[in-house]
């Protein structure tokens, strides 16, 4: 994890990104920046490139053109460096399914290098309600439970920038509401927060800056309560 | 240090996802004595040409077990992307290879063991007066069998034909260490010592290339 100096200072930015998969653009002169305390909601229809953009900020894919920036740097010229300070969860859980809820988390205790990763581990099942179930195999979990699993394996390490692709899937509502009084809580802390959801609703109560996508352009980037008509329009219509 | 600590946690997880899930040791020994028993009744061999063929068979048994094991090393890590899950924690790309190849290493060390074990009894052959030697020979060219195992399995982890592609990529490369090895090896059971030390250095050279280009290339295996 990185000091708290560096943390102040830390951004995620994207400069002209685009991503082709064979011929076909998954993100278009994407352009974006994240910093400190952000709370993003990335909007759009299915192809949209919300999972593309989501994986070029974590440093998963690679652009085709443009640059992805951490701290003002390269991500792809230090990767540790964004990584430490990153938390994803995206479609797949990262779970091992033959290891326990609370050895998957040890694993990534060991992986990020954490102090004290007992305390964190115990700190992270408890959000999640998982300390009952922590001990038993991953693979007997319903992908709810899963699900709760992989978001306490992404904020495990304290991450800055937490960035999430659909991360209500499989949640019953108790938990639900827990992500969301987290996804509120984190921002007022300083660490910026980045999901994409397709309840539209939800989102917009829980972000303050929508990012609407459109066949993997960004049609609108800024504060939910100024967004013109159109970029709603385009949301809402999906 | 770091790297090491971070191999050595991504071993023994390996191991105890095997532990648990007994699945690739389990069928890389079975399909090598497979092997071993089906040669034993195709060749009905006298002592001479068990000698002849017993080298041959011992790496073919060796070569095939391995591909099992890296398919199955890279299979568990593709279930539910954990292999991007280890991408996106802040370590050495190296440290991925390191453990990876070392859970290899002991799968197939155990799988040889056990084979050499079954070879021994079916075909009435006794290691011992050799066994030091033979077993120096084994460990060398295993280590770079299962380096060149570890880079291609996670290639062919991100391809369609995985299955398929393993072997295509493996064997090709590979058979350097599986020619030097059995040459190694027929030298050592006929005890012709005098041939052991070169043929030891062939087989420990070939394999250290391959284990160092390996681990070198491995970072750029994993980059999207």
């Amino acid at each position: 994890m990185p000091p708290e100096t560096s943390r102040a200072e830390a951004t995620l930015e994207l400069r002209g990104v685009s991503k082709y998969f064979g011929d076909l653009p998954a993100l278009r002169n994407v352009s974006l920046r994240i910093g400190r305390g952000d709370s993003v909601f990335v909007y759009g229809p299915n192809g949209a490139g919300k999972t593309t953009l989501l994986r070029t900020l974590a440093t998963l894919a690679r652009p085709s053109e443009g640059t992805a920036l951490f701290s003002g740097r390269d991500v792809h010229e230090n990767p540790p460096a964004a990584r430490a300070a990153i938390g994803f969860v995206s479609h797949a859980t990262f779970l091992y399914g033959e290891l326990t809820a609370r050895e998957n988390l040890k694993f990534t205790g060991r992986l990020f290098g954490l102090r004290e990763p007992e305390k964190r581990i115990d700190t992270a099942l408890e959000l999640f309600a998982l300390r009952d179930r922590a001990d038993e195999p991953v693979r007997g979990l319903s992908r709810g439970l899963q699900q709760r699993v992989t978001l306490a394996r992404a904020i495990l390490h304290d991450p800055a920038f937490l960035l999430l692709d659909e991360p209500f899937t499989g949640l019953d509502a108790a938990s639900r509401e827990n992500l969301q009084s987290l996804l509120r809580r984190l921002p007022e802390q300083g660490k910026a927060v980045v999901f994409s959801t397709h309840d539209f609703d939800q989102g917009v109560t829980l972000a303050r800056r929508l990012v609407a996508m459109e066949a993997g352009r960004v049609r609108y980037d800024g504060p939910l309560n100024l967004a013109p008509l159109d970029a709603l329009h385009i949301a809402r219509a999906h | 240090m770091q790297t090491l600590r971070i191999a050595w946690t991504i071993f023994v997880k390996d191991l105890r996802v095997e532990w648990r899930s007994r699945e690739t040791l389990a069928s890389m020994c079975v399909f090598s004595l497979l092997i071993v028993f089906l040669f034993n009744f195709a060749f009905e061999s006298a002592r001479e040409e068990t000698l002849r063929l017993l080298p041959g068979l011992l790496w073919i048994a060796f070569a095939f077990a391995g591909i099992l094991g890296f398919n199955r090393s890279f299979a568990g890590e593709r279930e539910n992307a954990c292999l991007e899950g280890m991408i996106l924690a802040p370590i050495d790309p190296s440290a991925i290879f390191l453990g990876k190849m070392f859970a290899n290493l002991l799968f197939l060390a155990v799988t040889e063991a056990v084979v050499v074990f079954a070879a021994a009894l079916w075909y009435n052959f006794s290691f011992l007066p050799s066994l030091g030697r033979f077993a120096l020979i084994v460990l060398f060219g295993t280590v770079g069998y299962v380096a060149l195992g570890t880079i291609f399995g996670a290639i062919a982890a991100n391809t369609r034909m995985r299955e398929v592609m393993l072997p295509i990529l493996q064997f090709p490369i590979s058979f350097w260490i599986l020619i030097l090895g059995t040459d190694a090896t027929s030298d050592v059971l006929r005890g012709n010592t005098a041939a052991f030390a070169a043929g030891a250095a062939r087989v420990a050279g070939v394999s250290l290339i391959f284990a160092v280009v390996s681990y070198l290339l491995f970072e750029y295996v994993l980059e999207e």
